[in-house]
């Protein structure tokens, strides 16, 4: 990262809940993430100096379009990586302890027990052959001793608690005797099992029916509310964002460009890129009069475009945003943004407002 | 012959890329391979002067030498000049032996997959009952009905081994068949003849070719066993399964009698899977 | 139970392959020209012989009732009298079964434990130094005549080094288990390099799957994550792949028996062949295709026991 900027402090440390919140310290810090995966046609950098937090208990929302590196930073944090890729650079502090220099059996014990992720596609992320039951009950076997009695019935009381009807019978049944949705009910009760204090959540409802996206993202934020377990929530889907998360940040090329409270962002974006989104999602609340998808397309990961990831897509690009990549900048409010020139989108809503 | 599994994937129906075909390495060794076996072969007056049925029992069993390069057998023939007639009668009925199943199996395949219903069921019944005989009981059955000799090796083969093809052929025209193209010729008015000729056989032949090549290793595993059995090629004409049946009597003095004869057959195959192989990583790119 | 109606259903299906393969054996007759009967008897035959073969077979009668008789034997379990021996076939042949069923499943035991271990290897980096090496296996492999491989292990572990009998079957579980063990691998030997390419290739698959990509994130550790994740879920494909590949295996032990002098089925089969000894052969051949039959039968159950998603399947 460059030196500080005029107009903002340069973001290396702590951005979002703590500062702001003044709590105790965010359950999990990310610090300037580097992935890096090979292929045959070169190197790609997938995730690009990411720093994200997420406070105590909160849910925050990483947003960005597919390729932007969203799903690449919560793998890296699991450490859960295909072989191609690995971490570069960077941190991933959970309560304080690094996880990326931690051996895999290290790193066996915090997942579970301290961190768990639910996944996309719950029909391929459930073991096809094990009883749907068992595999809820694996995490505190393994993880917290529990006998085998105990832990089923643990695993009833946690299918119970996410809204799976008649568990005791459902614990024996098998994966693809359920429906999309109550799958991804049996995803979040393995995520719960062993009390984690972070979950990790890629896509979950994407590959759901809208109706039952619904009902999950409330069972999501229900338990976000009462066990007091934070989010770090991947989508593409902005309204989904509105409706579970506090924060959010936004991705795009494999950095982050924009973050701060949801409500701020949605209601006074700072970045271009969050604006181009805002106005090509239907059903946000400030709903713009009509939907403008953003032209061009997501930039080559292997060789980015020079300066600001977005310059070639961006309505305001400008000389200097061509020569150097903008570093995020924290502003008041727990606000941050990677544009040298913010200010415009406001004008921009400013010039709507009045156009209406 | 199913002792090659078929772990048919959906073609991809790119026309082999000519650019490349010389860069395959497995593709280029195997060639290598045959071509070396091939010329030996076929130019075998050229690199022995001797008579593969020549006897002489004078210079019985003896060791490589000057005169022998690979020795002589129990009835003082000689080894080398054996081993290169015999390859010619071997190489020979098995790469004719493969082509009766070929053209069979993929006729029959097409029919199948293509005009789907009754004939499929036919078929494909037809190809569970056939399936259902060890390849080897089969093909020994039917010769010794037919009574040994080359004309029984070539319909035992292609009884038993248009099975496979036919399989391949008719997975891939399943598929094949809802292409744009082919809807565009039937809608055009084409005969099915003509479809199923012009159009369809040539994108999926391909992936039976593939399978030709570990097809002819099976013939020529089987021929050499029928010879070795005493079913197969008769004496007094050369063949490397009697050459190895005959070592075997002398397998502790003079085992290699026995062993070379196996070794020509075993470099044989791995010349033919190396370009079985290679074709099908040519064709299929990115899978291995 | 939906694992009763699902074993009924694979029964039924077999039938017509069950009559199919009775048609075959039958038709092996009638494909001669001429005098079925003095044809197959070629030098051996005698008007005694000939008449018996004309008689066991019907010969002067239409096809269709000489098909009914042939049948109608079969359910009785009558396959016909021996040339030769002057016994019944059947008998014969059930007097040598047990050497060629002890072969069978010996063989499909070795195979299993050579090709296993080695496609995981293959499959556990895949494209590393130790997956190529494994994959040369099929290579040479394939090409590899089984009766010479055969000799070669009889040359070596037999005739030079004692280690192992040269032929024969052996007395009692440990004597079996001894004599047959040359034999049996050699059939295995056969039979891994098919095995072994598929194995990899669906190891590969289960290894890619998300499922096991879960069970990481979960924390479960190495050993456990092998066996009841990645395994289980392995062990399907595999047991398709032996399914698919028993009628080859099967086939391999009637070469073998010859070399190894195995008193089994398949070397029963070659000396009646050189004796002429047609009924004794279409039994034989009618006793592979069942067992072939059967064996594809056990595998499709066992299939389904391990899988529980087919058994809610049609």
């Amino acid at each position: 990262m460059t030196g500080p900027v005029a107009g903002g402090s340069v973001v290396g440390g702590p951005v979002l809940g703590g500062s702001v919140l003044g709590g105790s310290g965010p359950v999990l810090e990310v610090r300037d993430l580097h992935v890096e995966i090979a292929t045959r046609r070169g190197v790609v950098r997938a995730v690009d100096g990411v720093s994200i937090d997420v406070p105590r208990g909160e849910a925050v929302g990483l947003v960005g379009e597919s390729g932007s590196g969203k799903s690449m930073t919560l793998r890296a944090i699991l450490g859960i990586l295909p072989p191609e890729a690995r971490v570069t650079a960077g941190q991933v502090l959970l309560d304080g302890t690094d996880m990326v220099p931690l051996p895999t059996s290290a790193l066996n014990r915090i997942r579970g027990p301290k961190l768990a992720m639910i996944f996309q596609e719950p029909m391929s992320a459930l073991n096809p052959v094990m009883r749907v039951g068992w595999q809820i009950a694996e995490g505190p076997r393994v993880h917290l001793g529990l006998s085998r009695s105990k832990a089923a019935e643990r695993a009833v009381e946690l299918m119970r608690r996410v809204g799976i009807p008649d568990p005791e019978r459902r614990f024996r049944a098998y994966p693809h005797e359920f429906s999309g949705g109550m799958r991804q009910r049996v995803m979040i009760a393995i995520a719960l099992s062993c009390e984690p204090e972070v979950i990790l959540c890629d896509e979950p409802t994407t590959a759901l029916d809208v109706t039952i996206q619904d009902q999950i993202l409330r069972l999501l934020s229900g338990l976000c509310r009462e066990s007091g377990v934070s989010l770090l929530f991947v989508t593409h889907d902005l309204p989904v964002v509105a409706e579970l998360c506090q924060y959010l940040a936004v991705m795009y090329g494999g950095e982050i460009v924009e973050q701060g409270p949801v409500a701020e962002v949605f209601a006074q974006p700072m970045h271009p890129y969050t604006l181009g989104l805002l106005r090509s999602a239907p059903d946000v609340e400030e709903v713009r009069s009509s939907l403008v998808p953003i032209p061009g397309s997501p930039p080559s990961l292997i060789t980015p475009p020079p300066g600001c990831r977005f310059h070639p897509r961006c309505g305001f690009a400008e000389a200097d945003c061509q020569v150097e990549p903008p570093p995020l900048r924290l502003l008041t409010g727990g606000r941050a943004t990677a544009c040298l020139h913010y200010e415009r989108c406001e004008e921009s809503l400013e010039a709507e407002e009045a156009a209406r | 012959m199913s002792a090659v599994s078929l772990v048919t994937v959906a073609p991809e129906h790119a026309q082999p890329r000519r650019a490349h075909w010389f860069r395959q390495a497995s593709l280029m060794a195997g060639l290598a391979i045959i071509a070396i076996v091939l010329f030996m072969v076929i130019a075998a007056p050229l690199l022995t002067s001797y008579n593969p049925d020549l006897q002489n029992l004078n210079v019985t069993l003896q060791g490589p030498s000057a005169h022998h390069l690979l020795g002589t057998d129990q009835l003082g023939r000689d080894t080398w000049t054996r081993l290169l007639y015999g390859g010619r009668v071997d190489l020979q009925v098995a790469f004719i032996a493969v082509l009766f199943p070929f053209v069979l199996g993929t006729g029959l395949g097409s029919l199948a997959g293509y005009f789907g219903g009754w004939v499929d069921m036919a078929i494909m019944r037809l190809v569970d009952i056939v399936v259902a005989f060890p390849f080897y009981v089969l093909i020994i059955a039917l010769v010794f009905v037919l009574g040994p000799g080359e004309r029984s090796i070539y319909i035992a083969i292609t009884v038993v081994g248009w099975v496979s093809y036919a399989r391949i052929i008719r997975g891939e025209i399943l598929v094949a068949k809802r292409q744009e193209y082919v809807l565009a010729a039937q809608s055009g008015g084409l005969s099915n003849l003509r479809i199923m000729g012009r159009h369809l056989l040539p994108n999926v032949v391909t992936q039976a070719i593939i399978y030709a090549m570990s097809d002819i290793v099976q013939d020529i595993l089987a021929i050499v066993t029928l010879s070795y059995l005493g079913l197969g090629i008769q004496p007094p004409q050369p063949d490397w399964g009697t050459m190895i049946a005959d070592g075997q009597n002398f397998l502790t003095t003079h085992w290699e009698l026995t062993t070379i004869p196996g070794l020509a057959v075993v470099v044989v195959g791995l010349g033919l899977s190396l370009i079985g192989d290679g074709l099908a990583d040519l064709l299929r790119p990115g899978q291995s | 139970m939906g694992r009763m109606s699902f074993v009924f259903r694979r029964l039924l299906l077999l039938v017509p392959v069950a009559v199919g393969v009775t048609i075959i054996v039958f038709f092996m007759v009638h494909l001669i020209p001429g005098d079925p009967a003095r044809t197959i008897l070629g030098v051996h035959a005698t008007p005694q012989r000939i008449a018996i073969l004309h008689r066991q077979w019907g010969l002067n009668r239409p096809l269709l009732s000489q098909y009914w008789l042939f049948i109608d034997r079969l359910f009785h379990g009558n396959l016909g009298q021996s040339l030769i021996y002057g016994q019944s076939a059947a008998s014969l042949i059930s007097g040598r079964l047990p050497a060629t069923l002890w072969l069978i499943i010996y063989s499909a035991v070795l195979a299993i434990i050579i090709s296993v271990p080695l496609a995981m290897i293959a499959a556990s980096r895949k494209d590393g130094v130790r997956d190529h090496l494994v994959r040369v296996v099929p290579l040479l492999g394939l090409g590899m005549p089984p009766f010479w491989v055969g000799l070669l292990l009889q040359l070596g572990l037999a005739l030079s080094l004692h280690i192992f009998p040269v032929t024969g079957y052996g007395v009692g579980v440990g004597g079996h288990l001894r004599s047959m063990f040359l034999p049996s691998l050699t059939v295995a030997i056969a039979l891994s390099p098919v095995v072994i390419r598929s194995l990899r290739a669906s190891m590969l698959g289960v290894l890619g799957a998300d499922y096991i990509t879960t069970a990481r994130s979960k924390g479960i550790p190495g050993r456990r994550l092998f066996v009841r994740h990645v395994l289980r879920n392995a062990v399907i494909p595999a047991v398709t792949v032996l399914g698919i590949n028993i009628g080859f295996l099967i086939g391999g032990t009637l070469i073998v028996e010859n070399v190894f002098a195995v008193p089994g089925i398949g070397q029963l089969m070659i000396e009646s062949i050189f004796q002429r000894d047609f009924p004794v052969v279409q039994g034989i051949t009618l006793v592979f295709g069942v067992l072939v039959v059967l064996v594809n039968l056990l595998t499709d159950i066992t299939y389904a026991s391990l899988d529980p998603r087919v058994r809610f399947d049609r």
